[in-house]
């Protein structure tokens, strides 16, 4: 009982909170505003075309349910014998042309926004493996693997015995986040060394396939600092379900501090490899 | 007119009914026949991808691993998908047209009787092919099981399969020969056999949605045996179709995919728009609204979904023209089905109504495809697809066009149907459960979907963080009561169709039924119109037809 | 359209589930030797002589019923619109396969290259290669290759696929003015024609493989290349043996001037296999 009436306060502090959440929350019912701009787009997008549905939806099945409570033959209902309108057939296809062009218009302009990753500070290649990410800092020697943490690998094991919902971020941590400036336009490019993954991070408004043999862009500027969760959104295999990804957004100049950390961390040799050469995709 | 006859050979020229069980059933040349067995095949792979479904679902149930590893869930997935597909709902389809086309067109059988035979025997193979490694791992503890790389076959990671790749690929080009040749079948009785006096455009809608339906599969079942003989050969035959070191590109696969794709799930709905035009009509006793403008929004639709594959891979990094065209394709096919949704509606204004099951599924079809259709509409905003793709929200959408579209109007059908088939009236009280119970738990077990792909659940996973606990929880209770009630409906079935009890059903069956099919007894006669029935514009179901 | 007079309900009949389990065993033998297993090869063989047994059995049961005269104008009619929608599937298997060819022309190999939104595709991965057709691929997949041009055994080829073509309808013609003789000569010259147009297609693939280094696995030009041609060469080979079992029926007097479907049916499926030609030869070997 106490569970269904914290399940059923944290319902309505789902509905009535607008606060942009950066991972996901029990009963959480809509899509995050997310923590840019282009996700706040998305977002608000997002509630146009679904509020336009529901009116729409509102009115066809208001429509139903009042002929269905209204002309039954047990109500002494007699059927009309027409069968066709000229008039009503043309509103409702001209209407929902009209409505679908409204909807139309703004998709477009965030499309073209999200589409262009000119003018960007700083590029950093994503490559997808199985399953794990490599990130590299484009321009610099920096460069690692993130995977999935440690704690939740071994829970996750079928019959592991550990009750995973002691596990903080259960799936959604890894060992090496990716560390990003705030306030900078940062474009990523993304790739994939085995089979197609899929980079995603709610909070940032998109996510874009990884594909063996092919770069694909995109970009973000992160306003907040904060941490942003996601996963792997492209089925790769087994393990599809546990490569997520964390992104870390630090004040910029945290960020250099930590960059130029790592750089001073590696060893003088480039023993890391840098992007690993164009190596021929192999045949599966 | 009177003398035109339908002969058979000599040798069963008399009797229709003391052939042997081998040369009824395995040898048949009867559309009704033919029939029956499409539909019994559809509900046994319905209860098969079902227990799928039930797998996940079960594993699903709680966070953490507890029932399978993840490569036999990923296996679950997408024999689901293929099973349902291909195996439950398609052949449903095929079974209904069998059925119902000549006897509403006023033929004596369907045009090309061996082929109708052929294209059914080959799917018991074909599925056989395709659950074999699975069998064999599941059972036996063979090999590595089936296929896992997910229902759209991508590669790479289809390709990394092993033993059950070639065995997936060869199944499907059965199912393809099937499908192809059960389609040529209905169109060569739509255009070869219709009796004298019924115009194209006097049809039942349901002929004109499987008419149209028909040229859908023609046109893009090769283009999947295509695809998937690719994917053959770049496993085996050293070529480089879907490989960037060699020139090809693993995106190249998903167009081609899904140029099958999209015409495909509209495959799985035209049909069911036809089922749910002739049920409304029936039980609101007033004619279709709109015939003719729901013959050309089922062509507009189906031109549309030549156009819109694209619409699956907003994510794949495709040039910004590309993402827009699609983005506004998709968007127009909003445009022909709210015809159909509205003339629906329409037909229920001012009618004068009656709930039996046939009507209630037929209703639940209209609303719970209409919300489908607006997620699927939701989807198509290309920017809002970014974050909905791959996630439950897609799920969500899916099943309800697939499982509340597709399946509800197969069900609908077969309440109405189910008494002009076996003479006997299915058990109403039972009937009326059976959709109550389904729709409850349907929505129990898909509406919770939207929000967990909302709040960021990705499809494809076995397992998931704890934030996603609470929906998955009431998604699979949901799963499992759905499933329950679909015993009813095998309990209903059998006991129509093979206990034969119940009360004897009139020829007429339903007070507003109109149509060819009303005419002839129930059980109709061996050859449905062994003579060409006399047209009578006032009987048949649709009022349009004096303009 | 209206329903004739009679229509003609065949009685059962064995061949179509004979057929299904015979396509089982030729598809299983299929997979298994894909995976290498010792079956696969002896039951893909079986497989395929049943399905050719079932073949000749079905058709051989319609050529009789035919021949008594059981069939009306109705199932005629539906006779061939079932022809016609079968070589429009045909099409569409082919369309799947132009497909891949055109994408990987326009698409892949440019993207690949860097041109328009290939940019960083070339730089970060692919940095060596230029985009030019034919290729086969960034990685020189199979190796170097050589082409084969298209204005000497392929245009050849043409000619003798266009000449096929006037010939069926020389055949044709003669069919419907009762020349047996005319019909038998165009028909046997059009086998011909396509025995030729098969002996030059086998003489390509040898030169291919073994001086041009040209193969199935050179990359996505060798796929698309090997894939069309090779599906339409067996198209041939398939329009071949139908013609040559219609010569046979020609010589058993089974078609008369109004009545011979069998013949146009093959006569159309041979024209479809001339026409994916013609594409074949603008596509593949002259753009
Ligand atoms: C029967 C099957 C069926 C049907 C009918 C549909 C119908 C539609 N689908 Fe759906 N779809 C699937 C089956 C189906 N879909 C499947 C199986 C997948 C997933 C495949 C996979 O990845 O595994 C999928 C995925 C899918 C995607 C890809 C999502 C993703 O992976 O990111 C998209 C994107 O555009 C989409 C869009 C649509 C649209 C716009 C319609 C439209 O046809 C809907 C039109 C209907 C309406 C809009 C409602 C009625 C209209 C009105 C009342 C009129 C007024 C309305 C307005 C003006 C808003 N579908
Ligand atoms: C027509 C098609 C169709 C139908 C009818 C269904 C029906 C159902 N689907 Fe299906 N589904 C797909 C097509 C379909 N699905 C597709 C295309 C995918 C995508 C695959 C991919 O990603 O590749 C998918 C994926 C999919 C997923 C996502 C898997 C994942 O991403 O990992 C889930 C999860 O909940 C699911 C659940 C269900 C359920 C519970 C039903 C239920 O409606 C099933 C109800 C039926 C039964 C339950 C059987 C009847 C009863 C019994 C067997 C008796 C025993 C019962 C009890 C003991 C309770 N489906
Ligand atoms: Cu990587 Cu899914
Ligand atoms: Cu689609």
């Amino acid at each position: 009982m106490r569970r269904l009436s914290t399940g059923l306060g944290m319902l309505l502090a789902a509905l009535a909170s607008t606060a942009a959440w950066a991972n996901p929350e029990r009963w959480q019912l809509n899509m995050t505003p997310g923590a840019t701009a282009s996700s706040h787009e998305v977002y608000q997008l997002h509630m146009i075309i679904f509020g336009i549905c529901c009116v729409i939806g509102l009115i066809v099945f208001g429509a139903m349910f009042y002929s269905m409570w209204k002309f039954r033959k047990s109500k002494g209902a007699v059927a009309a014998t027409w069968s066709h309108n000229t008039t009503a057939e043309i509103i409702w296809t001209v209407v929902p042309i009209l409505i679908l062009v409204g909807m139309a218009i703004p998709a477009t302009g965030t499309l073209i926004r999200m589409a262009d990753t000119g003018d960007a500070e700083m590029t950093v290649k994503i490559t997808g493996y199985q399953w794990k990410w490599r990130y590299e800092y484009v321009g610099t020697d920096v460069n690692f693997i993130s995977s999935l943490s440690r704690d939740a690998d071994a829970a996750r094991r079928l019959g592991s015995g550990v009750d995973v919902t002691a596990i903080e971020n259960y799936l959604l941590d890894v060992d090496k986040p990716l560390i990003v400036p705030t306030g900078t336009k940062i474009r990523f490019v993304i790739t994939a060394d085995d089979v197609i993954h899929s980079w995603w991070v709610p909070a940032l408004g998109w996510k874009q396939d990884a594909i063996p043999g092919f770069i694909n862009e995109a970009w973000t500027q992160i306003d907040e600092p904060g941490t942003y969760r996601g996963q792997c959104a492209e089925l790769c295999g087994k393990d599809h379900g546990f490569m997520p990804i964390v992104v870390i957004a630090k004040p910029k100049a945290e960020f250099e501090a930590w960059l130029a950390q790592q750089q001073a961390a590696l060893p003088d040799v480039s023993a890391t490899a840098q992007t690993p050469a164009p190596a021929p995709i192999t045949k599966s | 007119m009177a003398e035109h006859a339908t002969h058979d050979t000599h040798d069963e020229h008399h009797d229709d009914h003391q052939q042997s069980f081998f040369m009824r059933w395995f040898c048949s040349t009867n559309h009704k026949d033919i029939g029956t067995l499409y539909l019994l095949f559809s509900l046994v792979m319905f209860f098969i991808g079902g227990f799928m479904a039930l797998v996940i679902r079960a594993e699903l149930f709680v966070p953490g691993l507890q029932l399978v590893h993840p490569e036999f869930f990923n296996q679950m997935t997408t024999m689901h998908a293929l099973v349902m597909i291909f195996g439950a709902v398609m052949p449903a389809f095929v079974g209904l047209a069998n059925w119902m086309i000549p006897m509403m067109v006023g033929a004596p059988d369907m045009a090309l009787p061996r082929m109708n035979n052929w294209s059914f025997w080959i799917l018991p193979f074909a599925f056989t092919m395709l659950l074999l490694p699975l069998i064999q791992y599941a059972f036996f503890g063979v090999g590595a099981g089936g296929p896992a790389g997910g229902w759209t076959l991508y590669p790479p990671l289809s390709l990394q399969g092993g033993n059950n790749v070639a065995f997936t690929i060869f199944a499907i080009h059965m199912m393809g020969v099937s499908s192809i040749m059960g389609a040529i079948n209905v169109i060569a009785t739509i255009l070869n056999m219709r009796a004298p006096g019924m115009d194209l455009l006097k049809m039942p809608v349901f002929c004109w949605t499987w008419l149209i339906t028909a040229f859908l599969l023609i046109a893009v079942m090769p283009v999947l045996a295509g695809a998937v003989t690719m994917l053959l050969t770049d496993k085996f035959f050293l070529t480089s179709f879907f490989n960037a070191a060699g020139g090809g590109d693993p995106v190249m696969f998903q167009h081609i995919f899904w140029f099958f794709g999209h015409p495909e799930v509209y495959i799985m709905i035209l049909p069911a728009f036809g089922i749910v035009s002739e049920i409304i009509p029936t039980f609101a006793r007033k004619p279709l609204f709109g015939y003719q403008a729901m013959v050309y929004a089922t062509a507009s639709i189906a031109f549309l979904s030549f156009i819109v594959w694209a619409h699956h891979m907003f994510t794949v990094g495709m040039p910004l023209g590309g993402e827009l065209f699609f983005m506004y394709a998709t968007m127009l096919i909003a445009v022909p089905t709210g015809v159909k949704v509205f003339n629906w509606v329409s037909t229920m204004w001012k009618s004068s109504m009656t709930f039996e099951t046939p009507m209630l599924f037929a209703v639940g079809f209209v609303i719970l495809f209409t919300i489908g259709g607006f997620s699927g509409l939701m989807l198509a905003i290309v920017p809002a697809d970014f974050q909905y793709h791959d996630t439950y929200f897609v799920v969500a959408h899916f099943h309800y066009v697939l499982v509340t579209g597709a399946i509800y109007s197969i069900m609908a059908a077969t309440y109405y149907w189910l008494p002009k088939w076996t003479g006997v009236m299915y058990n109403e009280a039972l009937g009326k459960w059976h959709f109550w119970l389904s729709t409850i738990f349907v929505n129990v077990l898909f509406f919770p979907q939207h929000f967990l792909g909302l709040a960021g659940m990705p499809r494809r996973i076995p397992d998931y963080n704890v934030a996603f606990a609470d929906f998955n929880l009431i998604s699979s209770i949901g799963a499992f009561g759905f499933g329950l009630a679909q015993l009813i409906f095998a309990w209903i079935v059998i006991q129509c169709a093979f206990l034969g009890r119940g009360a004897k059903a009139t020829d007429h069956v339903w007070e507003g039924s109109k149509g060819l099919e009303w005419t002839l007894s129930s059980p109709p006669p061996h050859h449905s119109f062994s003579t060409p029935p006399v047209i009578n514009d006032k009987d048949l179901a649709h009022g349009d037809v004096t303009h | 359209m209206a329903q004739s007079a009679t229509y003609y309900v065949p009685h059962g009949s064995r061949w179509p589930i004979f057929g299904s389990v015979a396509m089982f065993i030729m598809m299983f033998g299929a997979a298994n030797l894909m995976n290498e297993a010792a079956t696969g090869g002896p039951l893909l063989i079986l497989g395929s002589v049943l399905i050719i047994v079932m073949l000749f059995g079905w058709f051989g049961d319609v050529i009789r019923e035919s021949l008594q005269g059981l069939y009306s104008d109705q199932v005629d009619i539906s006779f061939r619109q079932g022809m016609a929608w079968f070589i429009f599937s045909e099409v569409m298997f082919f369309a799947a396969f132009f497909g891949a060819l055109f994408y990987a022309r326009q698409f892949s190999i440019p993207w690949l290259g860097g041109d328009g939104d290939g940019f960083n595709t070339n730089r970060f991965l692919w940095e060596e290669f230029s985009p030019a057709w034919p290729t086969n691929g960034p990685a020189d997949v199979g190796g170097r290759f050589e082409t084969i041009p298209a204005w000497g055994l392929p245009l050849l080829n043409t000619i003798l696929l266009l000449l096929s073509g006037a010939t069926i309808t020389a055949a044709h013609w003669a069919l419907k003015v009762n020349k047996r003789g005319a019909l038998i000569f165009w028909l046997a010259a059009t086998i011909a024609l396509g025995a030729l147009f098969l002996f030059f297609q086998a003489e390509e693939y040898i030169h291919a493989y073994s001086e041009l280094n040209l193969t199935l696995g050179s990359g996505v030009y060798g796929s698309t290349f090997f894939m069309l041609t090779g599906f339409h060469g067996m198209h041939v080979t398939l329009g071949a043996i139908m013609l040559c079992v219609i010569l046979g029926r020609c010589i058993a007097g089974h078609f008369s001037n109004e009545n011979h479907f069998g013949f146009e049916a093959v006569a159309w499926y041979w024209h479809f296999v001339d026409v994916v030609w013609l594409g074949l030869f603008v596509f593949v070997y002259v753009l």
